[in-house]
């Protein structure tokens, strides 16, 4: 098996690289929602709250798993970049693990620990939220002006912190306009109308600002014929973004039609402009220093995790999909019996 | 301040507080598995309010148990990048086929197992409840045979500093993994089977008399009382591994300076390691020998065998793994005691009635001894094996990062002030719930009735 595809310290790494790579774009989508409507605590009323609790409850465990995956294969299929990149976003990392920490764990408290402190963790529970969405949008800032630690790029790392905070309250919004009805519906579309600038902002300032920091970026993008192929990319994201302009407005429509429309194209829209960077920083790993073929781990021990993966992956979809399928539809009062 | 010390002490903080939870949820989620299939069977109210009660405790403690191990998947990148560069290609699979079997398993069934009652089959959500404790022992077993490799390492080679797999076999089933993997499930069966007494205890306290304290005080007393002594054995013959292994560690929780024979047993001492003796030491003559060679006249190594040229030591600090064997050891026969005394008082029908006021009080008070004896027995088991990371491949102070004292100071900082405010609301929230159930109140008004075709039961969240 491991010749089969050629040499394997080629296409191993280039494997876990596609690994990697979808497996924080399920957690950007998946927990990008939940997030959000953490995001979105402070605007909705208490019922509203519960509910919006609710539409996430059995799925933002499984959701933060993709997080898990893809620092892990960060950690087990490069592992002297995992070194780089951890210690060098430290300080994020440990803010967004804090907040991790606090909106898990509220999800619990606030509907077990005695009622008068409950606000408290309605409190914590947007903390949280707040602060692992910014201190994965600094990280992605950091990560994408290529991990050097000068004033411009805090500055843009400030920057795309609030853009990703913004996105993930839009994706949220969106979530929630599929998941809910009635007021907390048409509070949530009104969220998603206003948010949405906030996300094509976002999209629009890292597309630019990645081949301004590297000349390698500029060329892959910038030169003949790849500027042609690539071109249906930024069009398609703004055909998305009209698209869900237009759809947001006309929302709600009768008989509940098209409400899982805006999550769909959101998630589309956060598929393209994944896409995209992916694109900028092959074969890199860590920016600029390091590609994935002198990061990788032994082939051996790769080829392992590969079958592992293979056989496992679609088991966990399977369930993936049961679970929600189980907890389809509108989101009603969580109980345990 | 010194990097290495504190991203010891941060890393040590952070898997302490871990181990708590999954300690926890390993056993409780085939207890709760237990409640369902005796409701199943006997259709007693009973087990179904018992189940309904410890779901709740379950809930919160997996969440506290993911919340803390996704900062532990953080962990090694940015508190020890030298440890998977020298052993990624061997810890990079096994924690790769725990989040890619266990985790995953997990987390998909966990929302089935909370919130699935009334919206699967019965058969659904029964083995909803099977996968999700299924995935915990898996998970526990793969985190195992990495950490029992870290201490015994098998099956590799190493090629320019760089450990590589040559036999996976050997590397899962390691010397000392059938010994850690077992006692570890006792340690999580014994902390569960406590902390259900002594809930339970605290509601007897407080009044409850209802049918559902009685059946989880009994049934708490009983598992305690059956895994006390398979843990007793279980952890002398992992005593017995470690000493094939690790002769060190075993030297310093017994704190035998000189390689002898008629090793006393040390029950008492204030081990003095500039001194290289025992203070103020209570032993009995021989029995240490008798315990670790079954023959009072065995031969057993001691400290002063692991001394480097120099004078320096090369075995573990003494004082820590001395006395945290000796508080979980003291730990093992309390519980032995209390859990067999109340078996025997609980005879002849005569149930919790039978049990004297102290004897209540004596479970409350337990209530989370496991905790404090699962990391004891940890402390023993890692401070024992310093200055070894991976013994005899990597030392710890190879793998420490880049970053300065600083930075981890602050964050450690940051963690301890968490953690200490979560474990407040963790307890708090746990004794608000048994006092909830003691006043027999449903904690939030009722829900609409279940579905037709479905089970009805009474909604109780
Ligand atoms: C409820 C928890 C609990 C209780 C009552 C005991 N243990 Fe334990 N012990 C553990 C929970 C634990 C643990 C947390 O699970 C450890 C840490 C690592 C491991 O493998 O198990 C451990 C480690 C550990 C070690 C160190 C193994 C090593 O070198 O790596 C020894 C020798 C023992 N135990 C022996 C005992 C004995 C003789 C006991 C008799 C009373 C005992 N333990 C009770
Ligand atoms: C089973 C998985 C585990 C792995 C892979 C693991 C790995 C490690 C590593 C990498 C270190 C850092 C080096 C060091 O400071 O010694 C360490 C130390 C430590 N671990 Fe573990 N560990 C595991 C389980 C545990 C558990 C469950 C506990 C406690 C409840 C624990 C307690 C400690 C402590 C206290 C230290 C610090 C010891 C010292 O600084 O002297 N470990 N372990
Ligand atoms: C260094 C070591 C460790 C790392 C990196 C780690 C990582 C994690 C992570 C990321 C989760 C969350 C999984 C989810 O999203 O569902 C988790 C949960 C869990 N861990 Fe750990 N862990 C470590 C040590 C341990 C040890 C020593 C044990 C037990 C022996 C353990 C047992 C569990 C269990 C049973 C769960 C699931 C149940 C729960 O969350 O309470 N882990 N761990």
């Amino acid at each position: 098996m491991m010749t089969l595809f050629g040499d394997p310290a080629t296409w191993l790494p280039f494997a876990f690289a596609l690994l990697m790579g979808g497996a924080i774009l399920v957690y950007v989508v998946l927990d990008g929602f939940d997030l959000g409507v953490g995001l979105l605590f402070p605007f909705a009323s208490p019922d509203e709250r519960d509910r919006m609790v609710a539409s996430i409850g059995p799925f933002w465990d499984a959701n933060e798993t993709w997080l898990v995956l893809a620092i892990g294969i960060l950690l087990v299929a490069f592992p002297v970049a995992h070194g780089i990149i951890l210690t060098a976003l430290y300080l994020p990392v440990a803010v967004m693990l804090v907040g991790l920490i606090l909106r898990g764990v509220a999800f619990e408290f606030r509907v077990k620990a005695p009622t008068h402190h409950r606000g408290a963790w309605n409190k914590a529970f947007f903390a949280g939220s707040l602060a692992s969405s910014l201190a994965q949008g600094f990280m992605l800032g950091l990560y994408v002006t290529g991990l050097q630690m000068t004033w411009a790029n805090l500055a843009f790392a400030l920057l795309t912190s609030v853009f990703l905070t913004v996105g993930f309250s839009f994706i949220g919004a969106t979530w929630l306009i599929g998941k809910t009805e009635g007021v907390l519906q048409a509070r949530a579309i009104l969220w998603a109308r206003r948010g949405i600038w906030g996300l094509a902002a976002g999209v629009a300032a890292i597309s630019a600002a990645s081949p301004l920091v590297s000349p390698r970026i500029w060329d892959k993008w910038f030169s003949w014929p790849e500027i042609a192929l690539l071109s249906p990319l930024p069009v398609l994201s703004a055909v998305l973004i009209v698209a869900l302009w237009r759809v947001l407005h006309r929302l709600p429509m009768e008989g509940d039609r098209m409400a899982w429309a805006p999550f769909w194209l959101a998630s589309t829209l956060f598929v393209l402009a994944f896409g995209g960077l992916a694109y900028s920083f092959y074969p890199y790993v860590v920016p600029e220093q390091m590609t994935i073929y002198e990061a990788a781990a032994a082939p051996e021990s790769l080829i392992i995790i590969l079958v592992g993966a293979l056989v496992v992956l679609p088991i966990i979809i399977g369930y993936s999909v049961l679970a929600y399928t189980v907890f389809r539809g509108k989101a009603t009062e969580l109980t345990y019996y | 301040m010194d990097p290495l010390l504190l991203s010891r002490i941060q890393f040590a903080a952070n898997i302490s507080f871990h181990i708590l939870f999954p300690t926890i949820t390993i056993a409780l989620g085939w207890v709760l598995l237990f409640f369902k299939l005796r409701f199943n069977a006997t259709g007693a109210e009973k087990w179904m309010d018992a189940y309904r009660f410890w779901v709740k405790v379950f809930a919160l403690s997996f969440a506290l148990g993911v919340v803390s191990g996704i900062t532990m998947s953080f962990q090694f990148g940015t508190n020890w990048p030298g440890f998977m560069e020298a052993v990624g290609n061997i810890a990079g699979p096994l924690l790769a086929y725990e989040i890619l079997t266990a985790f995953f398993l997990e987390a998909a069934f966990l929302g089935i197992m909370l919130f699935g009652f009334r919206r699967v089959p019965s058969w659904l959500h029964t083995t909803a409840t099977f996968l999700v404790a299924f995935g915990t022992t898996l998970s526990a077993f793969w985190i195992l045979v990495l950490n029992s490799w870290m201490h015994t390492p098998a099956g590799y080679e190493l090629r320019d500093g760089v450990v590589h797999a040559t036999d996976w076999f050997a590397i899962v089933f390691n010397p000392s993994l059938p010994y850690r993997l077992i006692h570890m499930l006792l340690a999580s069966g014994l902390t569960v089977a406590f902390l259900i007494a002594g809930l339970s205890a605290l509601r007897w306290l407080w009044g409850d008399r209802g049918a559902e304290v009685r059946a989880t005080l009994r049934f708490g007393a009983t598992l305690g009382a059956v895994l006390i002594p398979m843990q007793i054995l279980a952890g002398d013959m992992h005593g017995l591994n470690t000493l094939e292994h690790q002769p060190a560690k075993v030297a310093a929780m017994e704190a035998n300076w000189d390689t002898q024979s008629r090793v006393p047993l040390v029950l008492f001492a204030l081990p003095d390691e500039d001194a290289r003796e025992n203070r103020a030491e209570i032993a009995l003559p021989g029995v240490a020998s008798l315990i670790l060679k079954h023959d009072i006249d065995g031969v057993v190594p001691g400290l002063n065998d692991f001394v480097a040229e120099d004078g320096s030591p090369l075995h573990p600090p003494v004082a820590p793994v001395f006395f945290s064997f000796r508080v979980m050891v003291g730990i093992g026969m309390a519980m032995l005691l209390l859990s067999w005394s109340s078996v025997w008082l609980m005879r002849r029908g005569r149930g919790i009635e039978g049990l004297p006021r102290p004897w209540i009080y004596a479970f409350v008070g337990m209530g989370f001894s496991g905790w404090v004896a699962t990391l004891a027995g940890w402390y023993v088991t890692e401070i024992g094996r310093q200055p070894w990371l991976v013994t005899g491949v990597l030392t710890t102070e190879q793998a420490v990062g880049p970053v300065t004292g600083g930075m981890v100071a602050s964050t450690l900082v940051a963690y301890l002030l968490v953690y200490a405010m979560l474990m407040l609301a963790y307890l708090a929230t746990l004794t608000f719930l048994a006092r909830q159930a003691a006043r027999h109140r449903p904690l939030t008004p009722d829900v609409p009735t279940p579905d037709a075709g479905l089970r009805a039961l009474q909604p109780a969240e």
